[in-house]
């Protein structure tokens, strides 16, 4: 076979990798504009405002979705940060290097691969049926947070790897203690990587269905605690789409999950951004 | 005169390296005290041992010791906090926090918890001042520390160390990322600072160690291969391998 010459190879390579940005691209718009495109026009108000009827009919609004996803958002991450970015600290900057933590290490890439109905399964035995928070939004956040802590930990301990070494000695050159070092220089300046880790992980509640199915229940109604049941916005789209015949209803409920996802990510970015402009940059 | 300083049989380890190898060494009050010698020779090292800021490095063992004002520093009862805030230290590399000005040079009281003490406006300038850096920043105070010029960092870093009020500073090849005008800054600024501060400084820069320490100290493979007056040093040099170094035949 004859030898292609430097410059077609640069050509052919150039090639395969501007298609294979296309081809991403073009998916994603593709998926995103038919939601958009056959969701948006349902949209109302009253689709927002109003409860879902519930059972096959698929009538209503989403209301209730909306409130137990906030819901269970603001519940699994607060329950989530401290011992997501405490473990991350512990393993950046704590842990030596030996078999306990290699064990440790091991276990929590692992459990970021384990299948999330697994977690679910495990919320069910545990938390709904052992600890007796029954189908509630209270089982759906501690199994979240179970099925998160692995995502939570790796990306702040990356983040928290990435602060230079010359920050920390330089913080206990001055005579602070470790934990003061760790406090007032190491995690301001990994920040923005962990909330870009907060942000994967709010991306993964408002997506999740299968460990919420086993774990939340399913109740159409205005959740009124922690121990009610209930049902994300995800979830109510796999009830819509297996349950009922209102694909409209479901395309409608799916745009709102995309704006919300695109909504949030823009949030954290610009406030990252901001966050890093203050320390880094001018004024 | 005491020395400030004194390391005596001083050996050292990472892991099975032995990187300093029975180095005895007297480091004078108020005066600069050069380390000099090609990379990994062990005057980094050295350096790093007079604040313990080896104690951090995993693997890492110390044999010997280093008297403080006569007090061993390596002693069980010595609280490592209390010494570096004694023995203050200047990188290699700029290294100011991603904080603003302000906050960088008010860090160390605020970690030492003598905030509520001291007026920290006042410290902020004063070692500003010290540091010959207030002139330029004072109307930008809470612009980020990173936001300066390579030299105006590695003196933010001078004056964030000020501010703790140790008593002696290592520099560890604090101008070998600057340009030679920040250089020059520096080392007029070292001088001045001989008034209240013992200085030990490490350096690549022959002619540096020259032009700013009464004392040199040569370092070959972690051995001290020879020690005394700056200028004797380097007019007349009284081991071969000093004068070999010196003269550029190697390094």
């Amino acid at each position: 076979m004859p030898k292609m010459s430097a410059k077609s190879t640069q050509t052919l390579a150039k090639i395969f990798i501007w298609g294979s940005g296309f081809i991403t691209v073009l998916i994603l718009f593709l998926i995103i504009g038919y939601v958009l495109a056959r969701g948006l026009p349902q949209l109302s108000l009253s689709f927002l405002f109003s409860a879902p009827q519930g059972g096959t009919s698929g009538e209503g609004g989403i209301s209730t979705a909306i409130v137990s996803t906030i819901y269970i958002v603001m519940l699994t991450i607060a329950i989530l940060i401290i011992p997501g970015i405490g473990a991350a600290i512990y393993l950046s900057e704590y842990a030596k290097d030996n078999w306990l933590t290699r064990i440790i290490r091991y276990g929590v890439d692992t459990l970021a691969g384990v299948p999330s109905i697994v977690f679910g399964l495990f919320g069910f035995v545990i938390f709904v049926t052992a600890l007796q928070f029954r189908f509630s939004i209270l089982s759906g956040a501690l199994t979240l947070v179970c099925l998160l802590l692995p995502t939570l930990i790796r990306t702040s301990e990356e983040a928290i790897k990435a602060v230079p070494r010359s920050h920390r000695e330089a913080a206990l050159a001055l005579g602070s203690t470790k934990w003061q070092a760790i406090w007032h220089v190491v995690l301001p300046a990994a920040m923005p990587g962990i909330a870009t880790g907060i942000i994967l992980c709010i991306g993964r509640i408002v997506g999740e269905t299968a460990c919420l199915y086993v774990t939340m229940g399913g109740s159409s109604a205005m959740p009124t605690s922690l121990l009610s049941g209930g049902r994300t916005l995800s979830l109510h789209l796999f009830y819509l789409a297996t349950e009922t015949n209102a694909m409209s209803k479901a395309m409608a409920t799916a745009a709102v999950v995309i704006i919300v996802i695109l909504v949030i990510n823009t949030i954290i970015n610009w406030l990252t951004h901001r966050f890093q402009a203050r320390m880094y940059g001018g004024a | 005169m005491d020395p400030k300083i004194e390391s005596k049989h001083l050996n050292f380890y990472y892991g099975k390296l032995h990187a300093l190898k029975n180095v005895t060494l007297n480091i004078r009050e108020k005066q600069i005290t050069a380390l000099i010698g090609p990379s990994g020779c062990g005057k980094s090292t050295f350096l790093r041992t007079l604040n313990r800021m080896n104690d951090i490095i995993p693997g890492a063992r110390i044999e010997g010791e280093v008297l403080l004002d006569k007090q061993n520093i390596y002693e069980r009862s010595v609280d490592v906090v209390e010494l570096r805030k004694r023995v203050g230290m200047v990188f290699q590399q700029p290294n100011p926090f991603p904080k603003s000005i302000f906050e960088n040079v008010a860090f160390g009281p605020k970690m030492l918890g003598l905030s509520h003490k001291l007026n920290l406006d006042e410290v902020v300038e004063k070692s500003l001042r010290a540091a010959a850096l207030w002139g330029e920043v004072k109307d930008n105070l809470h612009k980020s520390g990173l936001a300066l010029s390579g030299g105006q960092q590695q003196r933010l870093c001078i004056a964030r160390v000020l501010a703790v009020e140790p008593e002696v500073i290592l520099m560890d090849e604090p101008c070998s990322a600057l340009d030679p005008a920040s250089t020059l800054k520096i080392e007029e600024l070292m001088q001045d600072l001989t008034k209240n501060y013992t200085i030990v400084i490490v350096t690549h820069n022959m002619l540096q160690a020259a032009r700013v320490s009464e004392w040199t100290g040569f370092f070959l493979l972690g051995e001290m291969i020879e020690y005394g007056k700056t200028v004797d040093i380097f007019s007349r040099p009284q081991d071969k391998r000093t004068e070999d170094y010196i003269t550029g035949r190697f390094g």
